[in-house]
């Protein structure tokens, strides 16, 4: 047998006992490493031991609980997906693209971890391997071919039976033989039920597999050594190789099952929306998902999610029916057990997460971003307030959430405006180096936060807020021409028409949403002319491309643009 | 002798600090897959030939040595080439300046290869991560845009207006401010770095790092500082470099693979690797092959 790369097979590649909490691992299968280590939820990664950005090993880096943070420039990666959550050299604009490590399937069970080059066979539990209590034994690395060690254990014991998978049954000890490389390899056995006095067994075991060592490491020494397995390290994607000025998210679609609804609060209710096979893509504090409705809308939710949490997205909706009528139906039809699709996670609202000091600020539903932030900051044990303004107690939606976290919460009930203003100024302070205040509510609370800030020495770039409203006034005087690239179509825009009502009249099918800038569900790539942009969505880097806008409130400064549609 | 680009061969090598190196006594060292021996003569000129039967330490009469390298002297350290090197090294025209202190600050081996080493020397985001509270620290982990360019003219990367906040920039440095920086390469092996001098703002300290390839995965850094620093001893001025390299090595030293990979789909960049990029670029378009992967095709 010749070990391949590629071989498919589950082998153990480290014991239970290996993976403590906030310790990264180092294990070895068929010329491989492996960063493993365990989540404060207990779910094990096996990822590829090796950081994408500039190759160190991730064994060296730091297990947070929820997210691996790497030594050399402080990336961090998100439990279960190993997808990148936050690039401190760039921290106001976040991972815009998806960056992800390479992962390995995993399987923990028999006080073993088990793992496979890929995910091509299912786990499946060793003959007569569900009855039993099994004690893991002390591992024995040997420097010999994985099948000569395979067949030193099976002379140990003439009745031994080969079973597959490089395993032995003898007596009642399981031998496996985990192939680190072509001339390496670990010993692991199991011994079927707890005996009466284990170190006493241990240390038998233990001086049996260091006679066995000795023995085959003699005589690997008397024949050539085979070539060691050549890891390839995979290639990152074209769109990761190259740096676009500013990254443009793009997502697809997902569907999610309703897993749980309920009343958070008085006039929120809360939607817990699970993956349908193993777990949804990395997010970043701030990120929200496009909902798409059963009645062909979509909505934009934060999710409230903590780190490294993505088995489920939770959002909060609020139940009074705002806008068109989105969210009503949401809160009036859509029921537990219902399938949503869903957009991947965009992220326009990203946190840094290197502040001395950070000041949470939500008014009503404007809390679900600003839980998500506390709960990464929470977990970092990063310095935060968070401050959430209700009109009464009963409308403070996600108070368990909110209660768990360890950081400075406060609710503020009822408060009448003009306290509400003084709050604001007394949470936010005085300025200083390395503090940043994060706002979502009301944009009447988003001005006021605005301006307080301001006028207390708060730079711009200190303030962060998300719309999900545009409250600017449209001018859509222009009239110009419109040049879709891929339709090959030309269109007039009259004044007092959208670029995406006049492609609508033309037969095209282009999703939107919310139609006044805010959500970017409609960017569009603009190959030319120059753009008049009057979104809230896009920031001032963006617009300054000019290499894309919202066609449902941007126009042109020029007579013509050419979009990629 | 393994297989050595042209290019490689003919550069000049760093391979020991002049001072050293005892005249009379034999130094031995590994350069390019390659051992050679070292010495002085009796007027203190530099000997390199490659190493046949001699041991460390072996006292030799330097008048037998017959078949010799090229060899040539420049900022405290002894230089080699396998190949025909140019008539002169890359210029550093401060180390000239006569109120500098100039000072090697020892050569450490590192088990990488040269290239992954000169990029970690140019890249500014690892300081806090790093160097905390020396040359970087959180909250100031952003990397701010800086200017790239390769010099035709001079055949060298040139990174610009390179910005930091550092808690303690120099030995001299009392408190945090934001650094100046300009990088160079003017050599594939070898970097030297300008930085704002906390003692007179209108000069700048001078820190190259220069490397000897021994293997294509093992290398020797060997530092360099001319320094405009009235106060601290050279003692403290090496201890401070050597700090600093310290932590370096144990992270240079966990990357994988230890060549350099060019292809620029091998590892995931950012736009703070915007001088990384033009250096793996520069070293693919000269033609480099030894201590990285070369892009296929």
């Amino acid at each position: 047998m010749t070990f391949t790369l590629s071989d498919p097979t589950w082998y153990p590649i480290a014991s239970s006992e290996d993976l403590p909490f906030r310790h990264v691992y180092q294990g070895q299968l068929l010329g491989r490493e492996l960063a493993v280590w365990r989540a404060d939820d207990g779910n094990v990664n096996v990822w590829e031991n090796r950081c994408l950005h500039r190759g160190v090993r991730l064994s060296i880096g730091i297990n947070e609980g929820a997210e691996l943070k790497c030594q050399y420039h402080g990336w961090r990666y998100a439990n279960r997906s190993a997808g990148c959550t936050y690039i401190p050299a760039h921290p106001a604009d976040a991972p815009a693209r998806r960056i992800q490590n390479r992962t390995y399937p995993v399987r923990e069970a028999y006080g073993l971890i088990w793992s496979a080059a890929n995910d091509e066979q299912p786990f499946r539990p060793f003959p007569g391997a569900e009855d039993k209590d099994w004690l893991p034994l002390r591992p024995m690395p040997v420097n010999a071919e994985p099948e000569d060690v395979l067949a030193a254990l099976a002379r140990l014991d003439q009745y031994a039976d080969i079973l597959p998978g490089l395993s032995i049954r003898s007596g009642n000890v399981i031998w496996f033989v985990q192939p680190v490389d072509a001339g390496r390899a670990v010993i692991r056995g199991l011994l079927a039920d707890q005996p009466a006095e284990p170190l006493a067994e241990l240390r038998r075991y233990n001086e049996l597999l260091t006679g066995l060592r000795d023995r085959l490491e003699r005589a690997a020494t008397r024949k050539p050594a085979p070539a060691p397995l050549q890891p390839i390290f995979e290639k990152v994607s074209a769109d990761l190789a190259t740096m676009p000025e500013i990254a443009i998210p793009r997502g697809n679609t997902m569907t999610v099952v309703v897993k749980r609804k309920w009343q958070s609060a008085d006039g929120v209710i809360g939607f817990e929306l699970a993956a349908r096979q193993g777990h949804l893509p990395t997010f970043q504090p701030g990120a929200h998902i496009d909902v798409h409705l059963p009645n062909g809308m979509t909505r934009q939710y934060s999710i409230t999610n903590g780190p490294g949490d993505l088995m489920s997205y939770v959002i909060g909706v609020k139940a009074e029916s705002a806008g068109k009528g989105g969210s009503k139906v949401l809160v009036e039809t859509v029921r537990e057990g219902d399938l949503l699709a869903i957009s991947e996670p965009r992220n326009n609202f990203p946190l840094r997460r290197d502040a001395t000091r950070t000041v949470l600020i939500a008014g009503g539903i404007g809390i679900t971003p600003l839980l998500s932030m506390a709960r990464f900051l929470d977990k970092s044990s990063l310095p935060y307030e968070l401050h959430y303004f209700v009109r009464s107690g009963e409308q403070a939606a996600f108070r368990d959430q909110l209660e768990a976290l360890h950081g400075k919460v406060i609710i503020h009930q009822g408060l009448p405006r003009d306290e509400i203003a003084a709050t604001i100024a007394t949470s936010l302070g005085e300025w200083s180096m390395a503090q940043h205040v994060y706002v979502c509510g009301p944009s009447a609370m988003l001005e006021s936060v605005r301006a307080t800030a301001a006028a207390q020495g708060w730079p711009d770039e200190a303030i962060h807020f998300e719309y999900f409203k545009n409250d600017k006034v449209i001018d859509n005087s222009s009239s110009f021409e419109i040049e879709l690239a891929r339709s090959a179509m030309t269109l007039h825009v009259p004044a007092g028409k959208t670029i995406l009502e006049i492609m609508r009249e033309a037969g095209l099918t282009v999703p939107s949403s919310c139609e006044q800038g805010a959500c970017g569900t409609c960017l569009t790539t603009v190959i030319e002319g120059e753009i008049d942009h009057q979104d809230v969505y896009l920031n001032n880097s963006e617009k300054a491309s000019n290499a894309c806008m919202m066609t449902c409130v941007s126009r042109a400064k020029s007579a013509r643009l050419v979009l990629d549609i | 002798m393994p297989n050595i680009d042209p290019l490689t061969r003919d550069l000049w090598q760093v391979v020991a600090a002049t001072d050293e190196i005892t005249p009379g006594v034999v130094e031995t060292t590994i350069l390019l897959d390659t051992p050679i021996a070292i010495t002085r003569d009796s007027t203190g000129a530099p000997i390199v030939w490659r190493r046949t039967d001699e041991e460390q330490g072996d006292e030799i009469n330097p008048a037998s040595i017959a078949e010799r390298l090229p060899v040539t002297s420049g900022y405290g350290y002894i230089w080699t080439s396998f190949g025909n090197p140019p008539a002169e090294l890359f210029p550093i025209p401060e180390y000239a300046e006569a109120d500098r202190v100039n000072m090697s600050c020892g050569s450490i081996g590192i088990h990488v290869s040269a290239p992954r080493a000169v990029e970690n020397f140019l890249d500014m985001g690892h300081f806090p991560y790093v160097h905390t509270d020396i040359l970087g620290a959180e909250p100031h982990t952003e990397v701010k845009e800086y200017d790239v360019e390769v010099s035709e003219e001079r055949d060298e990367v040139l990174a610009t207006r390179c910005r930091f906040i550092q808690p303690r920039a120099a030995k001299s440095a009392t408190s945090a401010m934001e650094v100046e920086y300009v990088y160079r390469v003017p050599h594939p092996f070898c970097s030297v770095l300008y930085k704002s001098c906390p003692e007179d703002e209108s000069r700048r300290d001078v820190i190259a790092i220069f490397l000897q390839p021994m293997t294509e995965e093992r290398c020797r850094a060997h530092l360099l500082q001319s320094m405009i620093d009235s106060t601290s001893t050279i003692t403290d001025l090496r201890r401070f470099q050597q700090t600093i390299f310290g932590q370096d090595k144990p992270i240079l030293e966990n990357q994988f693979p230890k060549r350099l990979p060019l292809d620029p789909r091998s590892e995931t960049p950012i736009r703070a690797d915007k001088s990384a990029i033009a250096y793996r670029r520069w070293l693919s378009q000269k033609g480099i092959t030894y201590g990285v992967i070369p892009a296929a095709g």
